[in-house]
C-alpha cells in the first residue's frame, strides 16, 4: 500500500499529554504511538525495572463477551476457538489465551477475563479487525460482542507498581497475579487486573476516555513514576521472554512452536477430559504428541552486536537452521539478546549456533526463557 | 567543522580528514549500543555505508561523505558505545580518512548552515 493510499493515523485521547512529557511520536498498527519519552528507551527500560512505568496501552483492542444463554455455555464456545481452559476460569481471574487458525496456526494471542457474567478480552492492535471478525463469525450464536472505543489503556509496570496505585485506589492491596476486578473511584469505574508485558509486577487498568488523562496526570504527578515508550515496551518484554504478534507468532506459527505449551492445559491435550474440539487441533495435538518441526529458542549473540529480526541463523557446519524473530540489546542484561524459531533438533540449551550479521558469521549460543527473572506477585 | 546533509561532520587533522555525526544525529538515534566500523586500509566511496550505528532499538548506517581510504578507526566506541551519545563531537569520533584533494570539502555546510538545516 503506497503512504497515499493509508488511512489516517487515529489519536490516543491522551496525545497532547504525550508530547507534553516529550513523547516522540510514530505510526504503529494505525495509530500514532509514543515510541520514547526524553529519558530515553535506556533509562525507561531500567526505570520501569527500579521504580515504576506509565504505557499507554489504549491502541488494544477491548473486547466485551456477553453470553445469550449462560457463561458455560460462551465458555464452551470459547473453547473451540482457544485451546486453553475457558471453563475452569473462576470468577475475576484472567488468562492468557491464543485464538488458533484450522490449520493450526494463531490468528493472535489475548488475555481474557472471567467478569461473573461476561467475558472481557484484550487483544492486540494490529489485530483487531481480523480478531473481531472472527469472533463475530463464530461466536454471534452465543454472545453478544463489542469492541470498545469508549475506554483508555494504561499499564502500570514495576516493582513500586502496587505502592504508587494504593494511594489512588486503595482497594488493589488484596490482587495477586492474574487476578482482575472493577473498582469504584473518583476517576469512575476501573477495570484493573494485576498483569502486564514485562516481567514485572504491575497493573493493566481500563478507565473511561473522559478521566483517563485526570488520573495518567495524577500518576505521573508522583515522583516514582515515569511515562514509557513503545521502544522500553518491546525491549522489556524480549528480557522477559514474552511472545510478540507478528514475530514470534503468526498465522503460520503453531503455539507449540511458540513454545506456547503451558498456556494449553492437560484437559485439553490428548486424553484430557476436553481433548482437542478446537480450531488447528489436528496439528497441535500432533505436535504435543510427537514434536513441533520448529521451536522458539532464546539466543544469546556473542560480543555487543544486537541480531535484529530477520537474522538468518546458521549451523556450525553451515545449514540454514532458521531465523530470528526479534532481537535488540537488553538494557538490564548490558547486551544483546533475540528470540528465534530454529529447527527443532536444536533445542538445546547452550548449544552454540551462527547469526549473519551483515555477512559476518557471529557466534549465538540457545538460552532459556525468560533472559532476566520475572518479579510477578505470586500467591503464596 | 564542515557538514554533511546525513548529519556527519567532518573535521581537518593534518592531511587527514576525522568524521563522526552531530549531537542532533545522536539524539535521534537514541542510546548507542554497538557501533560496527570499518577495517583500517578499506577503500571507500562517497555514499557507500561504512559504519552501523546500532541503538536499543534500531540499526542504522553511516555512509561515507568522501571518497577515500580509512587510515584509523576509533578503537574506544568498541568498549563504549555510549560515547556517541556523551560527547558526538569530540571522543566518539568514528574514523580518519585519507582523501585525494581537501578542496572537496569546500562543498559542505558550515556549521552556521548545519545549525540552520537542524533548527
Amino acid at each position: 500500500m503506497s503512504e497515499l493510499a493509508m488511512p489516517p493515523l487515529a489519536k490516543l485521547v491522551l496525545e497532547d499529554l504525550h508530547i507534553e512529557f516529550g513523547a516522540r511520536l510514530v505510526p504503529f498498527a494505525g495509530y500514532n504511538m509514543p515510541v520514547q519519552y526524553n529519558m530515553g528507551v535506556m533509562a525507561e527500560h531500567l526505570h520501569c525495572r527500579t521504580a515504576v512505568g506509565f504505557f499507554d496501552v489504549s491502541h488494544m483492542g477491548q473486547v466485551l463477551l456477553y453470553p445469550k444463554n449462560s457463561m458455560i455455555d460462551l465458555g464452551l464456545a470459547l473453547e473451540r476457538l482457544m485451546p486453553v481452559d475457558v471453563l475452569g476460569l473462576a470468577p475475576w481471574r484472567q488468562r492468557y489465551g491464543l485464538l488458533t487458525t484450522c490449520s493450526g496456526g494463531l490468528l493472535d494471542d489475548l488475555m481474557f477475563a472471567n467478569r461473573g457474567d461476561h467475558f472481557l478480552m484484550v487483544v492486540n492492535a494490529s489485530r483487531k479487525t481480523e480478531d473481531m471478525a472472527h469472533l463475530i463469525a463464530e461466536l454471534s450464536n452465543v454472545a453478544h460482542i463489542a469492541l470498545l472505543n469508549d475506554r483508555a489503556l494504561f499499564a502500570l509496570q514495576g516493582p513500586l507498581a502496587a505502592h504508587v496505585l494504593l494511594r489512588l485506589i486503595p482497594d488493589i492491596g488484596c490482587m495477586h497475579f492474574m487476578d482482575c476486578g472493577i473498582f469504584q473511584s473518583c476517576f469512575g469505574a476501573m477495570w484493573i487486573s494485576r498483569s502486564g508485558y514485562t516481567g514485572e509486577d504491575g497493573f493493566e487498568i481500563s478507565i473511561v476516555n473522559n478521566t483517563a488523562q485526570d488520573f495518567a496526570r495524577a500518576l505521573l504527578a508522583m515522583p516514582e513514576v515515569a511515562p514509557i515508550g513503545l521502544g522500553a515496551r518491546d525491549s522489556l518484554r524480549l528480557e522477559a521472554g514474552l511472545c510478540l504478534y507478528g514475530h514470534e507468532i503468526d498465522l503460520a506459527t503453531s503455539p507449540i512452536e511458540a513454545g506456547l505449551i503451558w498456556a494449553i492445559p492437560k484437559s485439553r491435550r490428548p486424553s484430557g477430559e476436553r481433548a482437542g474440539g478446537f480450531l488447528g487441533d489436528t496439528r497441535i495435538l500432533q505436535e504435543i504428541a510427537a514434536g513441533p518441526a520448529r521451536k522458539r529458542v532464546g539466543l544469546r549473540p556473542q560480543g555487543r552486536a544486537p541480531m535484529r529480526d530477520g537474522t538468518m541463523l546458521y549451523s556450525l557446519d553451515g545449514a540454514k537452521v532458521g531465523s530470528i524473530t526479534s532481537g535488540g540489546f537488553g538494557p538490564s542484561l548490558q547486551a544483546p539478546i533475540a528470540m528465534g524459531l530454529v529447527d527443532a533438533h536444536l533445542n538445546t540449551l547452550g548449544m552454540e549456533i551462527l547469526g549473519d550479521v551483515r555477512g559476518k558469521k557471529v557466534p549465538v549460543q540457545i538460552c532459556s526463557f525468560p533472559f532476566y527473572p520475572t518479579n510477578y506477585l505470586k500467591r503464596s | 567543522m564542515k557538514y554533511t546533509q546525513d548529519h556527519e561532520w567532518m573535521r581537518v587533522e593534518g592531511d587527514l580528514v576525522v568524521v563522526g555525526i552531530t549531537e542532533h544525529a545522536a539524539t535521534q538515534l537514541g542510546d548507542v549500543v554497538f557501533v560496527d566500523l570499518p577495517e583500517t586500509g578499506t577503500e571507500v566511496i562517497t555514499g557507500q555505508e561504512v559504519v552501523v550505528i546500532e541503538s536499543v532499538k534500531a540499526a542504522s548506517d553511516i555512509l561515507a561523505p568522501l571518497d577515500g581510504t580509512i587510515v584509523e578507526i576509533n578503537a574506544d566506541l568498541a568498549d563504549n558505545p555510549g560515547l556517541v551519545n556523551e560527547d558526538p563531537d569530540g571522543r566518539a569520533w568514528f574514523f580518519k580518512m585519507n582523501i585525494k584533494d581537501m578542496a572537496a570539502l569546500d562543498g559542505f555546510m558550515t556549521s552556521a548552515e548545519y545549525a540552520a538545516l537542524v533548527g
